[in-house]
């Protein structure tokens, strides 16, 4: 990866932002922003959530009319009001959440709103021999009369970027595009992007995961409040650097270097020889107060092992022993009266309702306790509330404050919480860092600290190897659905797991 | 599995002979009835079939649209019936039958556009927004007739659109359904509309992921109301064919009507999700009904069967949808 970290591109200036304002009622979101592009560069856009990266971004393309400033775009002011205006000039992005019509084809996809025609009809053999065409070029193999929804997330973000290049986009704007992608697949996403910058395209990068910018970016701006920081070339800083840029304090990231375990501690849960959909004779221990790590590629059967020990998939075999006991577990039900509480890695879709406010998120594993006679106790939820509110430190003006509107980190505090409050022992969390700032990121680390040191045990599967090295006390390594290896913290290195990830066991 | 087969396994090109299920239970149920039915192997049921078919099978091809597009269209029948009290009152004030039934799909069609100005243009839900449109239409046709019934006693209109004639020449002909043939036409139209236009496309489009039809730059508030019109004007046909096979129109009724359509919808397997959907299976699952409905008569079981069987049936083709999806889920990422 080395090749790729050198100067910025002496080229041509593609794009000039200065002094962009944007002010939203009662937000003053971009504050005197600027940003610069050079032909053939990517360029990475950091901050934590909420600094204006994405804003600053729908003002480029037309999504949000700006309230002051300017944009040249190849030497030219522009004043763009839609996205199709902005495709028009050769500008495309790739939002964050897939955009793609996922019970349509890749060919229908790529052409939708100018679909090729015969007379009155759709001409669906030339938009497949085009998208073909299109594919070829970009070295991407996909069966361009495949529905999409048949894909996996890595290939519909090609078909994505396939979508926006069809449009001769000369500048791209990617938005976390590497959030739901394995190792693996980031890394054919990077080919693909400096394929796509020795053409002469020009990539604005949006990421949370700092430590693939030396692999991918020329230069990184960084932006926090709102407000532009600075511009640097990748290569002339450090993470530590960045990170401090984007938070305005320096955060240390250490890796452990020792279990934080007592070697006498009693092992509180053991699964044997677990089989179900994608899990093969999956068998490993937990002991009380550890962090016990699950790495492994996207795919590798670690969601699997969860949702099937924690009772939400069926498993075909095994053994689940709590406290040395063998314990039946065939539905959440079970799982949550025993004392495990799951963390799913979509909250939205699984983890929380939204639409309730925090005390009734909390309460609803629970709510058996917090009622009398059918009715539900109002002043007991809010006091208890109240109470894991402040130990969780959970930044809000009321308990009554609905989910939605607090941030990612806030809301992965209301699921355990929510946990908490059900007095779970053992806590499992499946990704619980994604889509997460920094800021939040070391406050849910922190978190998980506090957990263990309240007896509590804990499982976390993570795809970020640092975050897995800075908390786990052990790590479990899973590739192809089985268990490949087991390492102490003390011998872990980001190597070994890799290594262990990408065994094949076939 | 290999990774090659899996997709070829999955892949639209190889048949999916799921699809075949619903008009497999088509089938069955007919032979069912002709065994056991009296008197129901015969011309006259077919043809009572198929009269039964079609002015709900008008009402749910357009509405198989608005389905697709993850959308309800719970106006079907009231719209349909105030059509045609409006074209009754014209016929009364002396209109000519054609300017008269032209004045109905008119009117139908209006509603289906005010449906979709308010749920594509205002961002109304569509449950509610024809909930409303339901009772307005209802509402509506009574108070400018005066809550009267309307007749449509043309014979020669009705030969057009429901039997051939009385003309003694024509023998057997006489009773020949001249309706299948509009409805197996306009089917046939309407299927190439939906898989071979891009209004079809868009359709689709809009009901899979509807915020990533609009970033692509479709102008989807435009074909959103053209879908929710189009289904009324739908209404307005089925409104023609009603007339012809039942003469009278009363004021106040109608709802329920779009329950039927829907229901034939939902049997042909088109997803109350959107993004999927067809008009053969809807066209198969208005069979279906029609074939219960005549069939459970010709076993001396009255209407509160046919209701009884209708709901059996929606209920099974959902749990088979259901089946499908989770099928198709566990062959996913390739």
């Amino acid at each position: 990866m080395q090749e790729s970290i050198k100067a910025a591109p002496s080229g041509e200036v593609l794009l000039q932002m200065e002094g962009i304002e944007k002010v939203f009622p009662g937000v003053h979101a971009l504050n005197n922003c600027r940003f610069e592009l050079k032909r053939g560069e990517v360029h990475a856009l950091v901050g934590e959530n909420g600094a204006g990266k994405s804003t600053l971004m729908k003002v480029l393309t037309g999504i949000y009319k700006r309230d002051g400033g300017t944009i040249l775009y190849k030497g030219q002011e522009i004043n763009l009001n839609s996205p199709e205006e902005a495709q028009a000039l050769g500008i495309g992005i790739i939002h964050q959440e897939l955009n793609l019509m996922p019970h349509l084809t890749v060919a229908e996809n790529i052409f939708i709103g100018r679909e090729p025609m015969r007379g009155p009809f759709l001409d669906k053999k030339k938009a497949n021999a085009d998208a073909r065409k299109l594919l070829n070029s970009l070295n991407i193999d996909i069966d361009p009369d495949i529905a999409c929804n048949k894909l996996s997330v890595a290939k519909q973000q090609m078909v994505e970027i396939a979508k926006a290049l069809s449009y001769d986009s000369e500048l791209l704007v990617m938005d976390e595009p590497s959030a739901a992608l394995t190792d693996n697949e980031v890394q054919e996403l990077f080919l693909f992007i400096r394929d796509l910058k020795a053409r002469g395209h020009a990539i604005i990068y949006i990421s949370h995961r700092l430590d693939e910018l030396p692999q991918i970016s020329d230069r990184i701006t960084v932006m926090r409040d709102g407000q532009y920081v600075n511009t640097v070339n990748t290569c002339d800083v450090t993470k530590e650097q960045i990170i401090s840029m984007m938070v305005g304090r320096v955060i240390y990231e250490q890796p452990k270097t020792k279990s934080e375990v007592p070697a006498d501690a009693p092992t509180i849960l053991e699964v044997k020889n677990l089989v179900a959909q994608n899990v093969k004779n999956v068998s490993f221990k937990l002991k009380k107060g550890e962090i016990l790590g699950f790495a492994g590629l996207m795919g590798a059967g670690r969601t699997e092992t969860m949702r099937a020990l924690f009772g939400a998939d069926p498993k075909t075999s095994g053994e689940v022993l709590l406290d040395g006991k063998p314990v039946e577990i065939h539905s959440p039900v079970d799982a949550v009266n025993l004392g495990i509480g799951y963390l799913s890695e979509d909250r939205k879709a699984f983890g929380l309702a939204v639409g309730l406010s925090i005390s009734e998120n909390c309460v609803m594993a629970n709510l058996d306790d917090f009622t009398s006679s059918g009715f539900v106790k109002r002043k007991k939820v809010h006091a208890v509330t109240k109470e894991f509110v402040d130990k969780l430190s959970i930044k809000t003006p009321s308990v009554r404050q609905l989910v939605k509107n607090l941030s990612g980190g806030n809301q992965q505090k209301v699921v355990v919480a929510k946990w908490l409050v059900k007095d779970c022992g053992i806590l499992i969390f499946d990704e619980p860092t994604r889509g997460i700032d920094v800021g939040a990121k070391s406050e849910i680390y922190h978190l998980m600290g506090d957990l263990v040191k309240m007896g509590k045990s804990v499982i976390m599967i993570s795809s970020e190897l640092p975050e897995l090295l800075r908390m786990s006390d052990r790590l479990v390594v899973m590739s192809e659905g089985r268990v490949t290896g087991e390492l102490d913290i003390a011998e872990a290195t980001q190597e070994k797991i890799m290594t262990l990830a990408t065994m094949a066991m076939s | 599995m290999s990774q090659q087969a899996l997709e070829k396994s999955t892949a639209g090109s190889s048949f999916d002979w799921q699809k075949l299920f619903a008009p497999l239970v088509m089938v069955l149920l007919y032979v069912f009835f002709a065994i056991f039915g009296n008197n129901f192997f015969s011309v006259e049921s077919l043809v009572n079939i198929l009269n039964a078919s079609y002015f709900i099978g008008f009402m749910a091809l357009g509405v198989t649209f608005v389905i697709i597009t993850g959308g309800i269209d719970l106006s079907l029948g009231t719209t349909m019936i105030c059509g045609m009290l409006i074209g009754g009152l014209a016929l009364n004030w002396g209109w000519n039958i054609w300017a008269a039934l032209l004045l109905g799909v008119a009117v139908a069609t209006l509603i289906g556009l005010l449906n979709g100005v308010m749920i594509a243009y205002l961002k109304l839900p569509p449950f509610i927004v024809t909930l409303g449109t339901q009772m307005m239409g209802m509402g509506f046709g009574a108070i400018i007739t005066k809550v009267t019934t309307m007749r449509y006693t043309d014979q020669s209109f009705k030969h057009v659109f429901y039997k051939l004639g009385n003309d003694p020449s024509l023998g057997f002909l006489r009773a020949f359904p001249v309706g299948i043939v509009w409805l197996l036409a306009i089917f046939l139209i309407a299927w190439v509309v939906l898989n071979r236009t891009k209004f079809g496309r868009y359709t689709f489009a809009m009901g899979s992921n509807y915020e990533a039809a609009r970033l692509s730059g479709i102008r989807t508030k435009y074909w959103l109301t053209l879908v929710y019109t189009l289904c009324g004007f739908f209404c307005g046909v089925a409104g023609i064919f009603y007339s012809a096979v039942y003469t009278t129109i009363i004021p106040s009724t109608g709802n329920g009507l779009e329950l039927l359509a829907i229901a034939g919808v939902v049997i042909g397997g088109t997803s109350m999700s959107g993004g999927t959907g067809s008009l053969t299976g809807t066209m198969i699952g208005v069979f279906t009904m029609s074939i219960l409905k005549t069939g459970l008569m010709s076993m001396g079981l009255q209407g509160q069967w046919q209701t009884f069987m209708t709901g059996l049936v929606v209920v099974g083709a959902v749990l088979l949808d259901q089946y499908r999806i989770s099928q198709a889920n566990r062959v996913k990422k390739v």
